[in-house]
């Protein structure tokens, strides 16, 4: 069976912009695949191109089985998306906002209400039916949000930074759900820059620049930049963060709490780097290794980046 | 404070549609009422019905349009005809000739010319019964100089030889509200129609479920529609309130077909709606969908009759005048209510005001494409 997402070569231009780059990746079935990077990385023009409302400028992608730039129409009816800004109306009630939704699907009327009457319980959102959608919380707008989206039960649902502004509660509870889905066949893709939310992800694509850097499970990404990351403990943070800094060995220092938190690459011991390093100078105490986690890598990557000027 | 004034003066600069608009506003203004207004009304279109047929009458029918106030739109044979031309607009006034006409004026004995004018244009009523009654009283002097310089006689009395009976017809009383309240209907539709669906999709465009709806697979002419229909019942709503209170309040008559009127109005009501929508689709914001409404409607009180005669318009205003609906509409709703016009008199305005849906409707499906760029 087809990959539901192929995407080769696929490019955006905006005027004198490139948005995106030349990005190929596959995601799977039942899959949740996560598109990291900054803002402006160019997560959301592809997202948009996938669900066939932004022409890509070069490349192919296909969604469903359907090419976005011939049958975009095609693509739409067998998606989900949902974006931060959630997109209910405001003014309606919970159910009315989930019937017109159904409606813009094209469920027809009887399977409507039974649907619409399902996806209330199985939300927890039966309660609050008859509550107008503006006066709920973040974290009750982006459940009701999801629910809109996925109301046609879509084989591939999009998720354009969809936990922005929820508590952290919510946000748990919400790939929760989001890995509920996935587990009934659905595939997923999501965009973020919460880290934490990307390592809840199946296999994440590194976008950076309009590039595509990396794709990979987390595990993977992170142990192919080779990083070590040590907290070391010292009575003069600030003073051991400039000598640190420069070290050819050393990506990145940072503080963190009352100790200094750095990383090094190419398999250097940090906290042997670090004794040799602060001993003489502002002092070093406690010092111990952690594992390095995806922003680690991520912040590698972009440093190789920005090193090499390898992004157009 | 002066901070303030600075910051307010870059917010304006970089907000080029209020900018615009702040300059553009004066100008149109400007030109509009400077140029198009005119309450002085000239070339009104006149049609004769000469059951006299002789050199006399028709030197009168020359002499009228030598004043540059009628235009000599053609000639009937009856009342009737009469009727039809004034409800079809083909001409706002006309002449009556009765029969012997010129052999009363050769002996000496008086004649009476009738004018008939429409009275659902109060404005025009005015200047053309006053410039044909002066009219009639100096042929008259003319005939009476003549007369005696002929055959020696002075002039028997004081009395004119021509005398001008004017008649009003659909308007009898002259009464302003009359004219102004069918008018006030098409004036109130294309406010609020416009308004209400240029701001409905820019507030969604704001509240970005726009987006959403266009990742669904909802096609662009039932997002259209759709959005149409219940403001075309708001805008039967709307009209209905105005007739019946104008009726009860201002008794305004309705003299025509109810279902006629409403049938017509369907064209007008959407083709404001979709008018509506394409401003939608130029702004970006509620606050601009609602600047595009008022720019707009600014020319359609003006030009379209409502408030000034569109006779007395130069041409090209009146040509402008004519890509506007509510110009087709305000002749439709006064016929229908004030002179019982017909579908087949109102027929021209009728395909004015469904070509102009047609080709708003095109632009709007056009500039609503199912893309974000």
């Amino acid at each position: 069976m087809q990959d539901p997402v192929v995407v080769e070569g696929l490019s955006r231009r905006f005027g004198q912009l490139l948005a995106v780059h030349n990005v190929s990746f596959e995601v799977h079935r039942g899959e949740i695949f996560g598109m990291l990077g900054p803002n402006g990385a160019g997560k959301s023009t592809t997202l948009r191109m996938l669900c066939g409302i932004l022409d890509p400028s070069g490349g192919r992608a296909t969604v469903v089985g359907f090419d976005v730039a011939k049958e975009p129409e095609r693509v739409k009816q067998n998606i989900g998306y949902m974006t931060q800004r959630f997109s209910l109306y405001e003014d309606l009630t919970v159910e009315e906002n989930l019937r017109f939704y159904g409606g813009v699907y094209g469920l027809q009327r009887r399977e409507r209400s039974a649907r619409v009457a399902e996806e209330l319980e199985r939300s927890g959102l039966t309660d609050r039916r008859d509550q107008i959608s503006g006066t709920l919380s973040g974290g009750w707008k982006q459940r009701l949000a999801l629910v809109c989206a996925t109301i046609h039960r879509p084989p591939l649902l999009f998720l354009d930074e969809p936990t922005a502004g929820v508590d952290p509660v919510s946000r748990r509870e919400f790939w929760a759900r989001i890995h509920h889905i996935a587990a009934e066949g659905t595939t997923v893709i999501v965009t973020t820059h919460y880290m934490d939310e990307a390592e809840r992800c199946h296999r994440l694509g590194f976008m950076f620049r309009g590039a595509l850097l990396d794709i990979g499970t987390p595990t993977e990404v992170v142990e192919r930049r080779e990083i070590r990351i040590a907290l070391v403990l010292t009575p003069n943070v600030t003073g051991a963060i400039d000598l640190l800094r420069g070290h050819p060995a050393i990506d990145e220092v940072a503080p963190f709490g009352d100790r200094v938190r750095l990383a090094t690459r190419g398999g250097v011991d940090p906290i042997v780097l670090a004794r040799e390093l602060l001993a003489t100078g502002p002092g070093i105490g406690d010092a111990r290794e952690i594992p390095p986690n995806v922003e680690d890598a991520f912040v590698a990557m972009v440093h190789d980046e920005e090193r090499s000027g390898g992004v157009p | 404070m002066f901070a303030i004034a600075w910051k307010e003066l870059i917010q304006l600069r970089r907000d080029r549609l209020t900018l615009g608009m702040m300059v553009g506003l004066p100008v149109v203004q400007l030109l509009l009422f400077g140029y198009a207004i005119n309450t002085d009304v000239r070339n009104i279109a006149t049609v004769v019905y000469d059951q006299d047929r002789s050199a006399e009458s028709r030197g009168f029918v020359r002499r009228m349009e030598a004043t540059g106030f009628y235009e000599i739109v053609g000639h009937v044979d009856s009342y009737d005809q009469i009727g039809v031309a004034l409800r079809s607009r083909e001409a706002m006034v006309a002449l009556v000739v009765p029969p012997h006409f010129a052999a009363e004026v050769e002996a000496g004995r008086p004649a009476q010319l009738q004018l008939v004018v429409d009275g659902s244009d109060p404005q025009v009523v005015a200047s053309a019964t006053d410039t044909a009654m002066s009219l009639a009283s100096a042929r008259s002097s003319v005939l009476a100089v003549e007369r005696f310089e002929r055959q020696g006689l002075p002039t028997s009395t004081s009395s004119q030889v021509i005398a001008m009976e004017p008649t009003t017809w659909y308007n009898p009383d002259l009464r302003t509200a009359v004219f102004i309240v069918p008018g006030l209907v098409g004036v109130i539709l294309t406010m609020t129609m416009v308004m209400f669906t240029s701001m409905a999709i820019a507030r969604e465009r704001e509240r970005g479920t726009l987006e959403q709806l266009i990742v669904s697979p909802v096609r662009p002419v039932e997002l259209t529609i759709g959005k149409i229909l219940p403001y075309l019942a708001a805008g039967y709503l709307q009209m209905t309130l105005i007739l019946v209170v104008g009726s009860w309040v201002f008794d305004v008559p309705i003299v025509g077909s109810i279902p006629l009127l409403y049938g017509l109005s369907a064209f007008f009501i959407a083709a404001n709606l979709a008018l509506g929508l394409f401003f939608s689709s130029l702004a970006k914001t509620q606050q601009q969908a609602m600047q595009m409404s008022f720019f707009f409607l600014l020319p359609n009180i003006l030009l379209s009759g409502f408030m000034f005669p569109w006779e007395a318009m130069p041409a090209p205003a009146r040509w402008l005048s004519l890509g506007l609906p509510l110009t087709h509409y305000m002749r439709v709703i006064r016929g229908v209510t004030l002179k019982g016009a017909s579908l087949f008199e109102l027929r021209y305005e009728l395909i004015w005001l469904a070509g102009l849906l047609v080709v708003l409707t095109v632009i709007a499906s056009m500039r609503f494409r199912k893309k974000l760029d």
